[in-house]
Formats: structure tokens, sequence, C-alpha cells
């Protein structure tokens, strides 16, 4: 699976990053870094959360 | 494209999984296409429910997110491409979208909806008919007054917050705080009246409530609180003390009210919106969700509306597994929906970020940052348990803490897990 940020919609509520960790992380220059654009199928669950839970709907998985 | 079957589980939030049954011969109507309907239907469909889907909403544009209204798209930043919901489109979800079409009545006995385009029969049903914008009390209310709640509204402000425009805003709750924040980023003169002492105290208890008044100050935006409006126009405010306002536009910011009275006599409990219980249930085989429904949360001891983004989401979510519980015969199989509600609000330069209830809490505590640094982090006490987490533009810091809310961790565990790596800014 491959993550899609639309950087422009991004806000770094960071809820992402309280799902799926290992894969998004908004650092203290409030800023989104994608840590593993290609993620296994096995962080798929957590990713769909937070997907679910972006408030901007910033994320997409392709 | 994703592929919805692989939606095959519900997450920890979302209670039992629906089995499919025999859903492929039941019909599921959801009233509301904004979030919470929408994310009713994907939540359904994704849990495995096959049968009909038919939306019904009331307004004729496409499903479109809220949020940006009062920020991005009113100031413009933001064109109408990053408003809508499901830009991807409906044919994955395999259901009847319904626009421009207004619930008028409904039988909890008979399971009949009533519609403007006629009547429609169900199995199930998912209330999702969100609030609309409360007006001033008469004689004050006045038509040419703005309100932010739809897309129309948002247009047709947006035009009149032109660079040196007077606004004057009434009620420094969040729409009516970030409505100033927009207007003076695109150089209007602001005023916000406010009927409180302190704008935001019940959301974020007293002090922390007064770190985010200053915010209007520190951007240059004049707030006054404790007034009483004696008087309007469509451009002008009068308080009780003889001081008037004059503005170009009026802006009324005072809350929202649940949409209910078309279930007046449907059989449904009406009080604070739809009454729910735990499991988003209003009746057996319906559920009402979003900012329309109350439900008692035993997280925090409390029957409450949330009228909030993320609670819409997760709501619906929750909702749609209780629904099936109760399509496929089983509703004592559906769980109480206990989330950590979560709200955010971009003020100036400012994120305002807020995990949990502060309903009764004991003690606050900033535990990074500083009110006059612009960037803080604050947490609630209720007894020995950890209760909220309120974040100044300190978002992955304030995130931290989700799972511990979750987990209800004790007030000691919150404070061991303070970041201490970097002071805040550094």
């Amino acid at each position: 699976m491959k993550i899609v940020v639309d950087f422009d919609k991004c806000q770094s509520n960071a809820l992402c990053m309280s799902a799926a960790p290992e894969v998004f992380e908004v650092r203290d220059d409030g800023y989104l870094y994608i840590l593993q654009e290609n993620p296994g199928e096995e962080m798929r669950a957590k990713v769909e959360e937070a997907v679910r839970l972006c408030p901007t709907q910033a994320i997409t998985i392709e | 494209m994703p592929d919805p079957s692989h939606h095959d589980r519900v997450t920890n939030t979302s209670g039992a999984v629906g089995s499919v049954g025999d859903g492929e011969r039941k019909h599921v109507v959801i009233v509301g296409a904004s979030l919470a309907g929408l994310r009713s239907a994907e939540a359904l469909r994704a849990h495995g429910f096959v049968g009909r889907l038919t939306i019904v909403g009331d307004e004729g544009s496409a499903p479109y997110d809220r949020p940006p209204l009062s920020k991005q798209y009113l100031s413009g930043a933001w064109g109408e491409e990053k408003l809508w919901l499901r830009a991807r489109g409906f044919d994955e979800l395999n259901l009847d979208l319904q626009l421009n079409v207004r619930a008028e009545s409904l039988d909890v006995a008979s399971l009949a909806l009533s519609t403007s385009t006629g009547d429609i029969a169900f199995d199930g049903l998912v209330i999702a008919t969100g609030a609309r914008p409360r007006r001033l009390p008469e004689p004050l209310d006045h038509g040419d007054h703005a309100v932010v709640r739809t897309k129309a509204h948002s247009d047709e402000l947006r035009d009149k917050l032109r660079d040196g425009a007077k606004v004057v805003v009434i009620g420094a709750g969040f729409i009516g705080a970030e409505v100033a924040a927009t207007a003076r980023c695109r150089g209007c003169e602001v005023t916000i009246l406010e009927a409180a002492p302190l704008p935001l105290e019940r959301q974020l208890g007293p002090d922390m409530a007064g770190v985010c008044a200053g915010l209007h100050e520190r951007n240059g935006v004049t707030l006054h609180t404790g007034v009483t409006i004696v008087a309007t126009t469509a451009k002008s405010v009068t308080l009780a003390d003889g001081r008037s306002f004059a503005a170009d536009v009026v802006v009324v910011g005072v809350g929202v009210q649940p949409n209910i009275e078309w279930l007046q006599g449907s059989g449904l409990t009406l009080g604070n919106g739809i009454e729910c219980d735990e499991t988003c249930r209003a009746a057996p085989s319906i559920v009402a969700v979003g900012d329309v429904a109350c439900w008692p949360n035993a997280r925090y001891d409390e029957r409450a509306r949330v009228e909030h983004w993320t609670n819409a989401a997760e709501m619906a979510e929750h909702g749609a597994a209780t629904l099936l519980a109760d399509l496929n015969g089983t509703p004592e199989a559906a769980l109480s929906y206990m989330p950590v509600p979560y709200f955010w609000s971009d003020q100036y330069a400012t994120k305002i970020q807020f995990l949990g209830r502060v309903g009764g809490f004991d003690e606050v505590r900033v535990v990074a940052g500083a009110a006059d640094s612009g960037k803080l982090l604050a947490l609630y006490r209720r007894g020995d348990r950890v209760v909220g987490a309120l974040g100044l533009s300190m978002p992955r810091h304030v995130m931290a803490y989700r799972r511990l809310l979750l987990e209800n961790a004790s007030w000691r565990e919150a404070l061991a897990s303070v970041p201490v790596a970097k002071a805040p800014g550094a």
C-alpha cells in the first residue's frame, strides 16, 4: 500500500501519528513527516485508522 | 482505489463485528448527508452490510466538510475542491444518495420515514441530521446577520470580509473565534462581543480559557466579555451600558441547536437532541449519531451531545455497528460508545487541540511550554486520573496523550509521560 498525503490539506493535528506512529510523525517544527511511504500490509489497520481520524482528510491509501 | 473488501474489521472504538446475516434483503436509510451520515454509510459497508443503502440530505450541494468553512475556505486559501467529502466518489458504496430531500417525519412503530419527496420504508435507520446555528433571541435577531454553518454561509460572508471592513462578531466560542481570526487575517477591523465573563470556560476551565481569550488581543482583535446586547440593526450592535458598535457585517456565533423538530411525535425521546442509550441506539434498529445525538459516555460519567468533527466520525462508526447488531437480531452484542472526545480550533497562528473532557476536573497543570510563549501543554486531573490534555501549537505532544486517555491512565502515569527531550519552540 502507498501512503499519499495532501500537504496543502494537512494541518498537523497529529491524529495520524497517534494511530500509526510507525508511519506518521509530526515533528516539533509543526510539519508532518512520512516515515514509511510504502508500509507493509501488517500496518493496514493502523493506517486505515489514521485515514479515518485525520480531521482534514489529507491522507489516502493507494 | 481503495478496496472496500479490505475494511473487514472494526476498530476498538466501533463495537461488535457486523456479520452479513440476511442484510442483503434489508434497507438502511441514513438521514443526513454530512460527515456523520457519510461515515455511517462507509462503516455499514465496511462491516459487511450488503443490503440497500439510501442517504437523504436536505442540502443541494454534494456532501462537504464543515471545519474549513470558518477557516481556510472562508479565508479564500482553499477552493471548494478541498471541501468535498469522498472526493473519489460514491460508486464503491453502492448507495442511493438523494440530495435536496428533507426528512419531514418519522414513525418509529411502523418504521416509516416521510420526506419532502415521499415516504421511505426502512429496516434500519441512522439519524444524522446535525445542528443549525442558534440565532439571537427576538427582537435582537436580524436577517442580515451572518452565521457560518453551510458552504453558502461561508461564501456569502467571505465577500463581506474585505480589507478594512468593520466586523462585529457576537459570541467568542469556537466559530466566533475562528471567524474573528480569519477576518483579521483578511485585514478586517474585528470586535468580539461575548455574554459570558470568559469564553470557552466550560470547554477548557477558567485558566486555560483565559489563555485562549488572550489570543484575540495579541492578534489585534478587541474582545469585550460580560456584555449584554440590548439592540441590533443589520450594521450595529448596542450594549446595555450604552456602548454601540458599528459594523459592515455582524456575525452571530452563539452556538447551535440540534435538528430534532421533525421528530416530534415520532416515538423517539427528545431532549438535548435525540436521547440515545450508551450504544448510540435511539430505538430498536434506529441509531442517532453526530451533533444531533445525546448519549451517556461511561468514560466520563456524563450524558452529553458533542458537536465536534471527530465525534461525528467516530460515533458514526459506532452507531453502524450497533445498527447491524440490531438488524442481525443480536442487539445485546452492541457495545457502549466511550470515546475520548477531540476537538481542535485554528485561531490566528495558534492550533488549539483538546482531548478528553474537563467536566468536574480538580486540577489543570501546565506541564510544558508557557502561556506567553504561544506553545503550551496542559493536563487535566479528576481524582487520580488524567481526563484531558490541551495543547497550544504542540500537536505531537498532545497526541501522545491520546492512548493514555483511551486507557484511563492515572495522573501519575500522565505526568511521567511529559515530554522532556526538548523545550517547546527549541
